[in-house]
């Protein structure tokens, strides 16, 4: 009878607050029937890292919209790693243009999401690469 | 009564059979949906006639351009004397850069400008704070003193062209760069012109870039009135905006009516905290509206946008001066529209909005660029979009004539259901004890969360479609060249303020903080001490932490 | 014992894998938690409750901060709704507690009501169980609203303080209804609000109808005003947090303290009888299909649900003995 709960956080990372497309992820991640920890606007990587171990999540999905992706996305892989944490799953979405996205695919992060990707399509993203873990 | 008797019975005899003849023909060829509703999903009839409008009264709710009600304009020749102001968004990397894009933008025929400010900035963070790791110059320009603001203005003649900043938490001290600016320069305050956006209470509701709570933001707000009423008369000190509620998701009347409501909120307070009559200030309120795709909808909302505030401003606050009861307003084209799919599409959309904006009688406009959808936008991206306004104004003429839809029998009646709708949720807020309760309480926070959840959903479905995204999707790429800012501008921008605290008067300037400290704490005008605080170097963030003490500190409730 | 070792060395990450653990109800998770339990026993543990909206999580992060100004290490477990729906939840209190989000000294877990059959009274209890295990001084414990399970909830509590906000008609209701008798430290929020007043005025009413034996606990009751003014809500905050340990001190002085941690133990003990026989039993009658049998006879009338339930404790509690 026991059956692991897809957990998962929401987090913006840096100083946006378009939390727009955040929201409605949670929302989505709810209806999908995941625990959704959802952290607001305005975290610094630090702040995302010790809340993703705290509330042992799966998965983290960071959404930026203001171009410091390519700063915070890999703080916040890089933070998990160093608290041997590296089990979770970082994802990423926003406004990212693609030529950045080797650039993160190299810094761990698993996968990009940018305007237009369907909610089901994320959702499907995520049961099939996070095999919940033990 | 719109239309005579005669004129509404024959109306709705015909419109009878025309109903008998469409339920005949759907038999054979149903509707492509059961339902067709604006983006906002407000329900469309397939066909409007005289009997939808019947109730209306010409002079009460029409009227004439530059006559109450307003609905058709506030002036008089529409246009014909003047086009809308083309102001482009602009700003980014260091001071010297946006520099160079506003000078290009003026020899293209720009006639105004407008600041994007990186995040940092907005947030009231200097460029070396480790909140701002990763973000110095990245959407906008960096600016942490007035050495900063000098290299920004350079050039520019302060008494000739109005520059608009887009500014929110540390409105006062950016307005107090311009000031000091201004004077360095030896222009008096009584000629410069612009705008700052200063509208705090959009920001808890959509755009999330605050820093105080509430209530002392508003405060500093109505500082800014007073200082701008009584010292710098051309000044436009708020700038109402619904773009970012829209941004955020709300529907077209909820984008009205919450805007609406913040400006009550902003007119009341500054009459009960600064003594002010209305007439003396409001007619330096302007606003800041979307312009989303959907056509019809979007050219009501405004029209009703100035009736609405026409109606207010007289009804609820006396105000007598005929350019209190004016609304004038700046556009944008919907960001949230424009798809990263097939890009190019985009310059069709902004076009569409454009031409919704100047349908709707804006005062101001800023077209997006394609590539904004990716990044700041590339020289050549705005070009496209500042010749997409000159191609409205100067080919299309639709200038010509003013208020070109007014007596469409749609469109009066969208905009009668859509000031309707607005006036409800105005009630409602009214209820609750006005909009700062509103906030604390998560209404309109909630509302946008709703309606953006629905639309995300009409989407999925298919019920809506965005071309690319959802229907006509194609594998082929169409690469946009994009503009990428070097991360180096970052450490310039720290190098060259740790430069400016080594060699400032460190005695003056905390002396200058002080004096911000206590007049926060008397609640005086802390405008005159920002100007003081700015020339002697004070950096934007040490201001703007006298705020954070004195006040508080304002975090997200993260709404859901 | 590694897990253990590391838990009681307050180890973030094992610690919240294994109230995971528990609260998906893997097998290997409960041996472990008896491994910890001769470690548990010496944190304070403060419920929070209170309507929706009242501010608790709030009112939970004044009080953290104010328990760490004291120096004292602090765990929270706050608790939000499952969507009955989707089985999904959105956890978004500890968004209100971000400010001690870097302090490693604090330790914050929201949890989903998940709402099989009481069971999170027990995921609950489990999740304070490890956070004791990590040393943590303090253990607060913020619930969803004001109901049975949340009852159930607080009785894992020493000192429990009940959040009241002015203009929610139902609160003084609800206190009649039992939280009044939980009810160690009463926090009236939102004070700057219409509807203040009368609130307490209810409230002084209620406590002083309420007849306390000389030397006895009377609870305190705490205004607090607008958040956005941070110095006084500062303040206020502090005298809370005040209140909570003058009750903490009282139960320890007056010896009610071993009554506290018997009425926990016994909801323990509840707790984990529900688990062990009550739930394996219904999901068996679940999975064959005899509940909805049983259902439909008591529905229909041809039997009564407690001659059901005799027969099947007949079947499934095989010692004889009978309650």
């Amino acid at each position: 009878m026991s059956e692991r709960k897809i957990r998962v956080m929401v987090a913006k990372p840096g100083l946006d607050g378009h939390d727009r497309g955040a929201r409605v992820l949670a929302r989505c991640f709810r209806d999908a029937g995941f625990e959704v920890i959802y952290t607001g606007c305005h975290q610094t990587p630090e702040q995302v890292a010790a809340a993703a171990i705290q509330e042992d999540v799966d998965l983290v999905g960071l959404s930026c919209l203001s171009g410091a992706h390519r700063v915070l996305f890999p703080r916040v892989v890089e933070l998990l790693r160093e608290k041997n944490a590296d089990d979770i799953a970082v994802i990423g979405g926003g406004i990212i243009p693609e030529q950045d996205f080797q650039m993160l695919y190299d810094a761990g992060i698993q996968a990009i999401f940018t305007p237009g990707a369907s909610l089901d399509s994320i959702v499907e993203w995520i049961r099939e690469h996070i095999q919940t873990r033990h | 009564m719109y239309f005579s008797d005669e004129t509404t019975s024959t109306s709705s005899g015909l419109t009878r059979k025309w109903h008998d003849s469409v339920q005949r023909a759907l038999k054979g060829n149903p509707d492509q949906k059961e339902r067709f509703s604006t983006v906002s999903d407000l329900e469309i009839k397939r066909l409007y006639t005289p009997e939808d409008i019947k109730d209306m009264d010409f002079a009460r709710d029409i009227g004439a351009p530059g006559e109450f009600p307003y609905l058709r304009g506030n002036q008089v020749t529409g246009y014909r004397g003047r086009h809308w102001t083309f102001r482009m968004f602009s700003g980014m990397g260091s001071a010297q850069d946006t520099n160079a894009r506003w000078r290009m933008l003026l020899r293209e025929g720009q006639t105004g400008l407008s600041t994007a400010f990186d995040f940092p900035t907005l947030m009231g963070y200097d460029s070396d704070s480790p909140k701002s790791l990763g973000e110095v110059g990245k959407c906008g320009v960096a600016i942490d003193t007035l050495e900063d603001f000098l290299a920004l203005i350079d050039g520019i003649p302060l008494d000739q062209v109005t520059t608009s900043m887009t500014i929110n938490p540390p409105a006062t001290v950016l307005w107090a760069m311009y000031c000091a600016a201004a004077d360095i320069k030896g222009v008096p305050l009584s000629r410069i012109g612009g705008t700052i956006q200063n509208d705090m209470l959009k920001e808890f509701i959509a755009q999330k870039t605050f820093m105080c709570p509430p209530e002392p933001s508003v405060k500093l707000i109505s500082d800014t009135v007073e200082f701008g009423t009584k010292y710098v008369p051309r000044w436009n000190t708020i700038s109402i905006s619904g773009y970012h509620i829209r941004e955020a998701g709300a529907t077209a009347v909820q984008e009205l009516a919450f805007t609406l409501r913040d400006g009550i909120e902003y007119v009341e307070d500054v009459i009960r905290r600064k003594k002010l009559d209305v007439d003396d200030f409001a007619p330096r309120l302007s606003f800041f509206f979307n312009a989303h795709i959907d056509f019809f909808e979007e050219i009501c909302k405004l029209r009703a946008a100035r009736r609405m505030w026409a109606k207010i401003m007289r009804d609820r606050f006396g105000a007598k001066n005929p350019r209190s009861l004016w609304m004038r307003f700046h556009t944008q084209t919907a960001g949230c529209s424009l798809t990263a799919q097939q890009p190019y599409n985009n310059v069709v959309r902004t076009a569409i909005e454009a031409l919704a904006a100047v349908l709707g009688g804006t005062q101001s406009l800023h077209t997006n660029s394609l590539d904004e959808v990716f990044c700041l936008p590339s020289d050549h991206a705005v070009e496209v979009a500042l010749r997409t306004q000159q191609i409205l104004a100067e080919e299309t003429g639709i200038v010509n004539t003013i208020d070109p839809l007014a007596g469409s029998y749609h469109v009066e009646s969208l905009t009668n259901e859509i000031e309707e709708k607005a006036t409800e949720y105005i009630e409602k807020i009214d209820a609750m004890g006005g909009m700062i309760a509103a906030i604390e309480k998560g209404f309109p926070q909630m509302e946008i969360a709703d309606a953006s959840y629905k639309f995300q959903q009409q989407i999925e479905k298919n019920e809506k479609v965005m071309v690319g995204v959802n229907k006509y999707v194609t594998e082929a790429q169409h690469a946009v060249p994009l503009l990428e800012i070097d991360e180096s501008v970052g450490e310039k921008q720290i190098r060259r303020l740790k430069d400016i605290r080594r060699r400032r008067d460190d005695r003056a300037v905390s002396q200058s903080l002080h004096d911000i400290r206590a007049a926060c704490k008397n609640g005086d005008n802390v405008m005159p001490y920002c100007i003081d605080a700015v020339k002697n170097l004070a950096t934007k963030q040490e201001i703007c932490d006298v705020y954070r003490e004195v006040y508080g500190e304002y975090r997200d409730p993260g709404l859901y | 014992m590694e897990t253990t070792n590391k838990i009681c060395a307050g180890d973030v990450r094992t610690a919240s894998r294994l109230i995971r653990d528990l609260e998906d109800r893997l097998p290997g998770a409960r041996p472990k938690l008896k491994n910890l339990f001769a470690h548990t026993g010496k944190s304070f543990i403060i419920g929070i409750t209170g309507s929706p909206g009242a501010g608790k999580s709030t009112l939970t992060d004044a009080l953290v901060h104010e328990f760490r100004r004291r120096g004292k290490t602090v765990g929270v477990l706050a608790v939000d709704p499952t969507s009955p729906f989707t089985g999904g939840a959105i956890l978004g209190d500890r968004i209100r507690m971000l400010r001690h989000a870097e302090d490693d000294a604090v330790f914050v877990r929201s949890l989903a009501t998940r709402g099989a059959l009481g069971g999170l009274s027990q995921a609950a209890g489990d999740a304070i169980h490890v956070m004791e295990a990590m040393g943590k001084d303090v253990v607060i414990v913020e619930t969803v609203g004001i109901g049975q399970q949340e009852l159930d909830i607080i009785n894992h509590a020493h000192s429990v303080v009940v959040v009241l906000v002015p203009g929610m008609g139902d609160d003084i209701q609800a206190m009649k209804a039992g939280i009044m008798e939980i009810a160690d430290v009463f926090a009236v929020n939102k004070a700057d609000r219409p509807g203040a007043g009368q609130l307490q005025k209810e409230l002084a009413a209620l406590l002083s109808a309420t007849a306390v034996a000389e030397g006895d606990w009377r609870p305190p009751v705490v205004t607090l005003g607008n958040l956005y003014e941070p110095a006084s809500f500062a303040e206020k905050a502090a005298e809370l947090a005040q209140k909570v340990l003058e009750h903490h001190d009282y139960l320890i002085v007056s010896g009610r303290l071993a009554g506290r941690m018997e009425r926990k133990a016994m909801m323990e003990i509840t707790d984990a009888l529900k688990a062990s026989i009550l739930e394996p039993v219904v999901a068996k009658l679940i999975a064959t299909g005899e509940l909805k049998e049983m259902t439909n006879r008591v529905a229909g009338r041809e039997t009564d649900p407690y001659s059901e339930a005799e027969a099947v404790a007949r079947r499934f509690i095989k010692a004889g003995e009978t309650a």
